[in-house]
């Protein structure tokens, strides 16, 4: 069996396609809306924005999110900014520019048609959220702010202090909780994903199976479309950027009950965190890559200054290897190049602070040039987040930073209308695979999820819908629910019944060791075979000797992070055989054979394509299935920064 | 990092409680081996994994982002919200503050509109609903002018954000001795009154609000201000002179025409 991969991208020129979709889709009529129930999986910038957007379309939306409200989604922790293309500093900025920014930026693994309606609908969003009261950075006369970001010579990204994603998630939030106040948005918060139901007569998505993560109910609940807007799997990795609570499990239900699941190797490494201090460390803190703006990224430039004070090294004995290797984007070069570039400086012996694993990032000349005061207007609250973690005054001391796990570029194969290999389900946002290629560029995952949430799932949900009779509503006490929930109940009792030795935690931890060190910022085929080999032992392991305290009928947080790492060790292995069968570099997925004078080499003649992943069965090999990617509107390049 | 590493053995005083319904009590455990460079929810982390090796139910808390956004976290730590150093989160509080032999309490939030839901978890779903009355600027997607069509003083753009910063996490509440929700409503109140947007729903916004923290069952501010006090994010208790002037003069303005149901579509 292999998946229909039809990405249904409409005919004409690609600055017209989305304009000529949008009338060919059709239409619900307004009164019938409220007879169509629509399921949203969760709250964050892609999920929140449209379970408010469809309700406000008259919609009946239930929304579900695993936090205790929809306003701490890990969107909330987006610091920088969100591109858009509107040109407010006439600095040369286009829609096509952005567009052509972006494919670059995910090294040409993105699909065309996709990226071109994202940069086009972007200045949409700034209009929205303005509108929304989202209080954006000002200039005096009153007029919008714009900073830059990496991958990028123009000044488009919009932000809110170093808490745009807050910002931006606080007025998707207003907007779901005005529709959860007028009844039209039916809220689950603390309520967890568990499967995902297919109807076995159409094919269609019927509904999910959830957990109330208060009292351990398990419920099924029917609709006539569920979109999934539930993130990424950084986590996966143990330490990352992510939020503790995000995971898989959502998606990768979805994936064993027929969704294809995209190029799941293709992770992204940002090039600015804390390192990590000890084995206790439960996650990593991200620096804004908007500090990039401003501060300059340096080692020594000899191995035997490594232990001095910065102080003490003088500027002709520092290199600052970003602004020598890429002198036109320097320090804005892309996350990919430039976390490859500090893994490289510290893997010669040049990285700075505990276990060589650092470099500095250097505020000094910013200060001198503009004053402590402007530096402080622009990044305060960065500056104080690293002085509370690290004990270090980053005005007086450059700050050190490593990269660290940040997002995730694969997800579910959806087409252009965002819906995945099963009709009526559909994946929006960090979720998705559709936008970022190989490698994001920064201030471009707000501009996503605001994207398919406000602006582009409203059309092709309709158009969906228009196609499915409301009476045709799948029965939540129907035998597909009821064997979903079984399934659900059974699992949960499994795990609570191994009663072995270790830890859930201790598990996740070796898990993410082991793919931070064999499918991380650097690949090879020994390291991939190497992962591939141990993960199932590990999950054997898990399977054997995990111990889960407690009831499933009850608040059980241990509970709830046992399913999700079994999903992880599942999981992993699905990403570490697509970066072995990827025999290619591309964006951040570095294969250390394939690379010409340390930058990635890419190879189109055989990668140029989505690879999809297909499920075939617990016990046998998924299917890789692939969508060939063409590009007829960005010339397929060599990327280059320097 | 920089600072210099130690390790530390604590004595802490847990609450604990199965559920909302079921009385809660102090437990008291013995930690040790603590870095000086952890955070506080990782040393709960490292508690939780000795508790578990002992075949003991780990101690439940909420948390998420850990790095001070996302308001999921809370604790009253000897008696502090978020442990009482200005303007940090508890996820962010880091334990080179404490000494070696340190004793710890470590208590919920304490209101009546936050109920226990386990151990150092409560229910705060009554700001959601405080948010959900009138927390909003009602604009449809796709109903905006261009951006830059509606022009904000920087000054005022900034002092919305001073307001906007709230992450509602509750600590404002936890630490009034009357329970009030004040804090928490009237930042939101100012964020959106700062901004010429949040103008057109003024009036009804803030009776909408202020009617329904009463019936969440927050207590009333007789102006002790622990809540600016407590707060991770900085809000400054201006905002509810502001709240108190909105509201009056809302009184004042007819509730006839404005007070009709908000969100329909």
């Amino acid at each position: 069996m292999t998946l229909k991969l039809d990405a249904r991208t409409p005919s004409g020129p690609i600055e017209q396609k989305w304009s000529l979709s949008k009338f060919e889709m059709k239409l619900v009529n307004p009164a019938n809306k409220r007879k169509y129930k629509v399921i949203v999986v969760g709250s964050g910038l892609a999920g929140g924005a449209a379970a408010a957007t469809l309700a406000e379309l008259g919609y009946d939306v239930a929304c579900f999110c695993f936090q205790d409200s929809p306003r701490r989604a890990h969107s909330i922790a987006a610091q920088g900014g969100i591109n858009a293309a509107k040109n407010y500093q006439n600095d040369g900025d286009s829609v096509h520019r952005l567009f052509y920014d972006t494919v670059k930026g995910g090294d040409f693994r993105a699909r065309e048609s996709n990226v071109h309606r994202l940069a086009e609908v972007s200045v949409d969003i700034i209009d929205q959220c303005a509108a929304m009261g989202v209080p954006f950075a000002r200039e005096y006369g009153g007029t919008l702010a714009n900073r830059s970001f990496g991958g990028a010579q123009v000044s488009r990204t919009f932000y809110a202090r170093g808490q745009t994603g807050q910002q931006l998630l606080l007025g998707v939030y207003a907007a779901l909780a005005r529709q959860i106040g007028a009844g039209n948005v039916v809220m689950f918060p603390r309520t967890e994903l568990l499967d995902v139901v297919v109807d076995p007569a159409s094919g269609r998505a019927s509904g999910i199976v959830v957990r109330d993560l208060i009292t351990g109910t398990i419920t099924s609940h029917a609709a006539h479309a569920v979109i999934l807007a539930t993130g990424g799997y950084g986590n996966a990795f143990y330490l990352s950027t992510n939020a503790k609570g995000c995971n898989v499990t959502a998606t990768y239900r979805a994936y064993k009950r027929g969704a294809g699941f995209a190029n799941p190797c293709f992770t992204q490494i940002h090039p600015t965190c804390i390192p990590v201090s000890g084995d206790y460390q439960s996650k990593l803190t991200l620096m804004s890559e908007s500090l990039r703006n401003d501060g300059r990224v340096w080692v020594p430039r000899s191995a035997a200054d490594v232990a001095r004070h910065p102080d003490q090294i003088a500027d002709d004995a520092r290199d600052y290897y970003l602004e020598r290797k890429y002198p036109s984007f320097g320090n804005l070069s892309p996350r990919d190049i430039a976390s490859r570039a500090a893994k490289e400086q510290c893997d010669e012996g040049r990285g700075v602070g505990p276990g060589g694993r650092g470099v500095y990032l250097d505020f000094s000349d910013a200060i001198q040039r503009d004053g402590e005061d402007r530096v402080r207007d622009k990044y305060g609250n960065l500056f104080d987040m690293y002085e509370r973690i690290t004990g270090e005054n980053p005005y007086r001391v450059p700050m050190r930073i490593y990269p660290a796990v940040h997002y995730t570029m694969g997800g579910l194969w959806v087409d252009y209308q965002l819906q995945t290999t099963v009709p009526g389900l559909f994946c929006l946002g960090e979720a998705n695979f559709s936008d970022h290629g190989a490698n994001r560029l920064g201030a471009s995952a707000l501009m996503q999820g605001l994207a398919d949430g406000y602006f582009i799932i409203p059309y092709t949900l309709g158009n969906y819908l228009a196609g499915v009779p409301a009476r045709e509503l799948a029965s939540a006490t129907g035998a597909a629910f009821k064997d979903a929930e079984a399934g659900v109940t059974a699992r949960l009792d499994k795990l609570l019944a191994v009663r072995g030795k270790r830890s859930v935690d201790s598990f996740h931890k070796e898990l993410g060791h082991l793919l931070w060190e064999n499918c991380g910022m650097a690949r090879s085929r020994a390291s991939l075979t190497d992962a591939l080999a141990k993960i199932p032992v590990l999950r054997e392991e898990f399977w054997r000797n995990v111990t889960v305290l407690g009831g499933s009928d009850s608040f059980n947080q241990t509970l709830e992070k046992a399913g999700r790492v079994a999903d992880f060790l599942e999981f992993a292995e699905l990403m570490c055989q697509d970066a072995l069968v990827r025999e290619e570099s591309c964006g951040g997925h570095f294969r250390v054979e394939h690379q010409v004078d340390g930058e990635a080499k890419r190879d189109d003649e055989r990668f140029c394509h989505a690879a999809v992943w297909e499920y075939a069965g617990d016990d046998k090999a998924p299917v890789r299935n692939i969508e060939p990617l063409t590009f007829e509107n960005v010339k397929l390049a060599t990327r280059s920064y320097k | 990092m920089s600072a210099e590493h130690r390790t530390l053995s604590l004595k802490l005083h847990i609450w604990r409680q199965p559920d909302r319904a079921s009385p809660g009590k102090l437990v008291t455990y013995r930690l040790a081996g603590v870095s000086t460079h952890a955070s506080f929810l990782e040393m709960l982390d490292l508690l939780n994994e000795q508790l578990i090796t002992n075949g003991e139910e780990p101690v439940a808390f909420d948390h998420d982002c850990r790095e001070g956004i996302c308001g999921m976290c809370s604790l009253m730590i000897n008696g502090r919200p978020h442990g009482g150093k200005r303007a940090t989160t508890t996820c962010q509080l880091h334990m080179r503050f404490f000494r070696d032999g340190d004793e710890i309490w470590i208590e919920p939030w304490r209101a009546q509109a936050f109920p226990v839901i386990k151990d150092l978890c409560v229910d705060r779903s009554a700001f959601d609903r405080v948010i959900a009355a009138g927390g909003f600027v009602t604009a449809n997607t796709g109903s905006a002018p261009d951006a830059n069509d509606v022009l904000v003083a920087k000054d005022d753009a900034e002092r919305a954000m001073d307001a906007a910063a709230c992450i509602g996490c509750g600590a404002c509440v936890a630490a009034c001795p009357n329970g009030s929700a004040m804090l928490f409503v009237a930042a939101k109140l100012a964020h959106l009154h700062r901004l010429p947007q949040g103008q057109p729903e003024r009036a009804h916004r803030t009776r909408a609000m202020v009617t329904a923290m009463d019936a969440a069952g927050f207590g009333n501010c007789s102006n002790h201000y622990e809540c600016e006090a407590a707060c991770p994010k900085d809000i400054s208790r201006d905002v509810i002179a502001l709240l108190n002037r909105d509201y009056a003069r809302a009184a004042l303005v007819s509730r006839d025409r404005d007070d009709k149901p908000q969100g329909s579509g």
